[in-house]
């Protein structure tokens, strides 16, 4: 089949759904990949590093989509103003679209997508579980944006991320407030942190403290109990109480911090307001907020979508591309995704393209199926429910209690006591003195051999071996016995001890000779 | 030469095998302990050669050069990944020649003993014979099973427990019998009997007992190979053998219970045998499907091991079966010396014998102080990037600790799921021995690489 890779008409995306790479392991696969000429241009790939990977250069658009069976691409479909037609005009019943499709804000797109017949899966509804991670390109770009966005708020700010001491002063280090662990805060967070920057974060997630921490971020805490975790890993919306304290906090980070990112997004709703207009008053001048969902309304409500605004002296970044504006990047991660995606499609790796409605993964991804709607898809299956960490701790101690029962033991001294008094009363004194030696042998051995190093217990095995076989001195007490069936048994014992002693001792100092620093 | 002067050689060779156990204590006094070891060792022979041995000197002689030239033989020949099958052969060995001994005292009637005396001896016989028999056959299945010359899944034979008590209770009625004959002059059929069973007992024994219990099963036949040279001491009244076998005895006793303790089983259960059969529900708690793990390429791996600051490795029974040691050391040499700090950490109870890891990585040169105990890196593992499972599964297995009903519940792991990445490098996805289902594989912060582990570390070693 033919995967066609349209140019981007978006105004102002430089993202491509293929690279060279990528389409050079997608032709492996089976595929032929066609793409509309000038495609890859503002992501840095050129017509020729594609025709290089045995990638047909189309040079009409309508061709392409003519041509393709499959049409991969970043943006959802829209209206092509130079051609003067929508481009899910162009899909017909045995096409294939690919791209974001945001399904849950764009029923419209759903039902002109099923009106064609075609099929159209979306990289945005894959779900969210462990076998899909290598095709979520949400995370993807997620990840990008959050980079990008210290990226852009460094530009914009007018000091070091990192404190230093110089000739001429000291710098004190940029503090960045993270609001929201998702992946695009964890990518901030990095990117601050390895800039120099001290770096605060706050979830409603409390799992995400352990990974903010791990970043070696301070994550803020609330003095509040209450879970925000949502379906799929993301957020849910938080009660009034819990908003109160919240704000409360971020009132008090607004005088201290110099830099805030917002990150905040909820699937389905309008971002949630976490950063008031007298937050952004109480801020240092030159302070820079770059709100993550500036698309969905913002996190502050000053902050415009695609713009950079400045109030109260701070510096508002709202844009929505920045994916985009790190294409070469973001091109890359996002056309992997699709040849995950692509790879898991074609289990005969022969080019032809199955949709399997019973992959949960494909299931999931598939909005439109043949004309007819499929979304949203049934909700994924769960797996493995963490366990109640309590209750293990539980059922082991009680194992432990029962083995250190004192009961126990008690009983136990008591009963050897009693045999070994029983032993004394009959025993000869010759036997006892050899008794004492054993008995204090056993402690000496208990003792010495605690403090072995665990590293050498191999070579404890086999020196143990060498030596057990002193056992070779009772067959020497009868080697010079005159009876021929004593003699000869004697003779054998010395022959295999004397292999188990010298073969023991020898493959000890080997073994021991191979230990170094 | 006077008793006095044996015996006071006895009692230096004594100190000085103690002097040897206790050198191992660090790497450092390791190998002047096992010089201590053999000078003991050459002093008692001596003593006794010199002060005892009357005649046949020549016969003597001939079989300790004989011996000693298979056993220099053995030991220089010997792979390392081979320690387990040697160890359990030597131990072999020592019970065959307690039998020996036990049977050449019971024949030798220059010393006559009369009345409780008596009894005390033959009984001590018994004992010495009877340990010896089981120490004996115990070690040639388990040498055979360790060579996979015989399956390494447990063999239970029905009613094994009932036929184990039927045994026992053998044993003590021959005991008395044998008492009873002996007072008479005769008893060498019960003698013969009793060993005929012992020898039954330690084959059953072993072979009732899976493959990962190994460890356990070589350190307590290194157990009874010490108790049975006490009870040899006991039988001659000889105080060095006495002393000998307690320490060995001790050792090998000890060794038992720290690998109990690091599989969280009772001794008494692994010697009953077969592992999860009482608990019935071996293969609990599934937690995810095959389709749930994501596989990764060497490539990629190479890419994340330079990318990391710290690596730690983690290797299991199956790189000394996939030879992947040299390997490893390469992988680890090279990433040192891309300045990466990288740590090697073992599981009590990896591999088929105590410490067998420790010396595998000492035979590819990898240095011993990175080399660390589990209870010494499981607090480190949030500070390390990359893990490195290789050819290991129950001991790295989370549901140790999460889940109340899995068979290995309780036991202590190693714990890479709790730092960035962890690579498990795995031939399939087979269950491990202990037949339970590994979490650890459908964690998000896995990847697996699958197929050989030395193809694959080389793999890795060509990306690097």
């Amino acid at each position: 089949m033919l995967i066609g890779i349209p140019k981007e008409i978006h105004p102002g995306e430089k993202r491509v759904a293929t690279t060279p790479e990528t389409a050079e392991k997608l032709r492996a696969l089976g595929y032929e990949v066609a793409l509309e000429s000038g495609a890859g241009v503002a992501a840095n790939f050129s017509d020729d590093t594609y025709r290089e990977t045995g990638v047909s250069i189309v040079s009409s658009a309508k061709e392409l989509w003519e041509k393709a069976d499959i049409i991969m691409k970043v943006r959802a479909p829209e209206a092509n103003t130079e051609l003067s037609v929508h481009e899910t005009d162009l899909l017909d019943s045995n096409k294939t679209l690919i791209s974001f499709v945001a399904a849950g804000i764009n029923p419209e797109l759903l039902e002109t997508l099923s009106k064609t017949g075609a099929t159209a899966l979306a990289m945005d509804s894959i779900p969210r579980i462990s076998r899909a991670q290598k095709m979520d390109a949400l995370s993807s770009m997620a990840n990008i944006a959050g980079y990008r966005a210290v990226v852009e708020a460094a530009q914009h700010f007018g000091r070091f991320f990192t404190g230093q001491i110089t000739a001429a002063g000291k710098v004190p280090p940029a503090k960045v407030l993270v609001i929201g662990g998702g992946v695009a805060g964890l990518a901030a967070i990095g990117a601050a942190k390895s800039m120099g920057a001290i770096v605060r974060a706050f979830d409603t997630r409390p799992e995400v403290k352990e990974q903010v921490e791990s970043m070696d971020a301070e994550f803020l805490m609330l003095e509040f109990e209450e879970d925000g975790s949502g379906e799929g890993g993301y957020a849910k919306t938080m009660s009034e109480e819990f908003i109160k304290k919240e704000m409360e906090l971020f009132a008090k980070q607004a005088m201290e911090v110099d830099i805030v990112i917002t990150t905040a997004l909820i699937p389905g709703k309008p971002a949630p307001e976490l950063w008031t207009e007298a937050m952004v008053e109480t801020m240092r001048d030159g302070s820079v907020i770059v709100d993550l969902a500036a698309e969905m309304g913002g996190n502050c409500k000053l902050t415009e979508a695609n713009k950079i605004v400045i109030k109260h002296g701070v510096t508002l970044i709202g844009y929505t591309d920045l994916p985009s504006r790190l294409a070469a990047q973001s091109s890359q991660l996002y056309a992997t995704n699709l040849l995950h995606l692509l790879t898991d499609m074609t289990p005969e790796k022969d080019g032809q393209l199955v949709v399997d409605m019973e992959d949960e993964v494909i299931r999931g991804a598939t909005v439109v199926n043949k004309g007819e709607i499929t979304w949203p898809p049934p909700a994924p299956r769960l797996y493995a429910v963490p366990e109640k960490k309590e209750e293990t701790a539980q059922t082991i101690q009680v194992t432990e209690a029962a083995k250190d029962s004192p009961l126990k033991q008690l009983l136990f001294f008591g009963v050897a006591g009693l045999l070994l008094l029983a032993l004394g009363s009959v025993a000869p004194p010759d036997f006892m003195s050899h008794f004492t030696v054993f008995v204090l042998s056993c402690f000496i051995g208990y003792m010495v051999i605690w403090n072995v190093s665990p590293s050498l217990h191999t070579p404890l095995m086999s020196v143990t071996n060498a030596i057990s076989s002193i056992i070779i001195i009772g067959a020497l007490l009868q080697i010079s016995s005159p009876d021929n069936l004593n003699k000869y048994l004697a003779a054998f014992a010395i022959l295999i001890t004397s292999v188990n002693i010298v073969g023991g001792f020898a493959v000890t100092q080997r073994m021991l000779e191979m230990f170094r620093k | 030469m006077s008793d006095g002067i044996i015996t006071m050689a006895y009692l230096g060779a004594s100190i000085l095998f103690i002097l040897a156990l206790g050198g191992l204590s660090n790497q450092e006094t390791a190998r002047r302990g096992n010089y201590f070891g053999m000078t003991g060792m050459a002093i008692a022979l001596l003593a006794t050669i010199v002060g005892i041995v009357t005649e046949n000197y020549a016969l003597m002689l001939g079989c300790i050069i004989v011996g000693g030239g298979v056993g220099l033989l053995l030991a220089k020949k010997v792979e390392m990944t081979m320690m387990p099958e040697l160890v359990a052969i030597l131990h072999s060995l020592v019970g065959l020649a307690a039998v020996i001994v036990g049977f050449g005292t019971f024949l030798d009637h220059s010393v006559a003993f009369t009345g409780v005396d008596q009894t005390i001896h033959n009984v001590e016989i018994y004992l010495g014979v009877l340990i010896g028999a089981l120490t004996f056959s115990g070690s040639i299945v388990a040498y055979l099973k360790l060579s996979g010359k015989v399956s390494g899944s447990p063999v239970l034979l029905p009613g094994r427990h009932f036929l184990n008590l039927i045994l026992l209770l053998g044993t003590i009625w021959f005991l008395m019998a044998f008492i009873s004959e002996a007072q008479a002059g005769a008893g060498m059929n019960a003698l013969m009997i009793m060993t005929a069973i012992s020898l039954l007992f330690g084959i059953h024994m072993v072979l009732a007992i899976g493959g990962a219990d190994m460890p356990v099963v070589v350190s307590m036949l290194n157990s009874y190979s010490g108790w049975a040279a006490a009870a040899t001491g006991f039988m001659l009244s000889n105080d060095l053998l006495i002393v000998i076998g307690a320490l060995v005895g001790s050792s090998g006793a000890i060794l038992s219970y720290i690998m109990c303790r690091a599989m969280n089983r009772k001794f008494f259960s692994v010697i009953a045998g077969g592992f999860g059969t009482t608990s019935g529900n071996a293969t609990a708690g599934p937690s995810g499907s095959a389709d749930d793990v994501q596989p990764i390429d060497a490539e990629s791996v190479a890419h994340m091991l330079l990318a990391s600051k710290k690596v730690m490795i983690l290797p299991g029974y199956g790189m000394a079966v996939a030879q992947a040691q040299h390997s490893v050391f390469e992988m680890s040499r090279k990433l040192r010396e891309a300045g990466i700090e990288v740590g090697f950490g073992i599981h009590p109870v990896a591999g088929r014998m105590p410490g067998h890891m420790n010396v595998l990585l000492a035979e590819a040169r990898v240095p011993y102080d990175i080399v660390f105990e589990m209870d010494e890196i499981n607090d480190d593992f949030p500070n390390v990037d990359v893990s490195i499972v290789i050819g290991a599964n129950d001991i790295v297995n989370p549901a140790a600790l999460d889940e109340p009903d899995s068979p290995i519940a309780g036991m202590p792991v190693l714990e890479p799921w709790v730092g960035k990445t962890t690579v498990v490098l795995k031939r399939s996805m087979a269950s491990g021995y202990a037949g339970v289902d590994n979490p650890l594989f459908y964690k998000d912060n896995t990847r697996m690489l699958f197929g050989d582990a030395k193809a694959s570390i080389d793999d890795i070693l060509k990306n690097l």
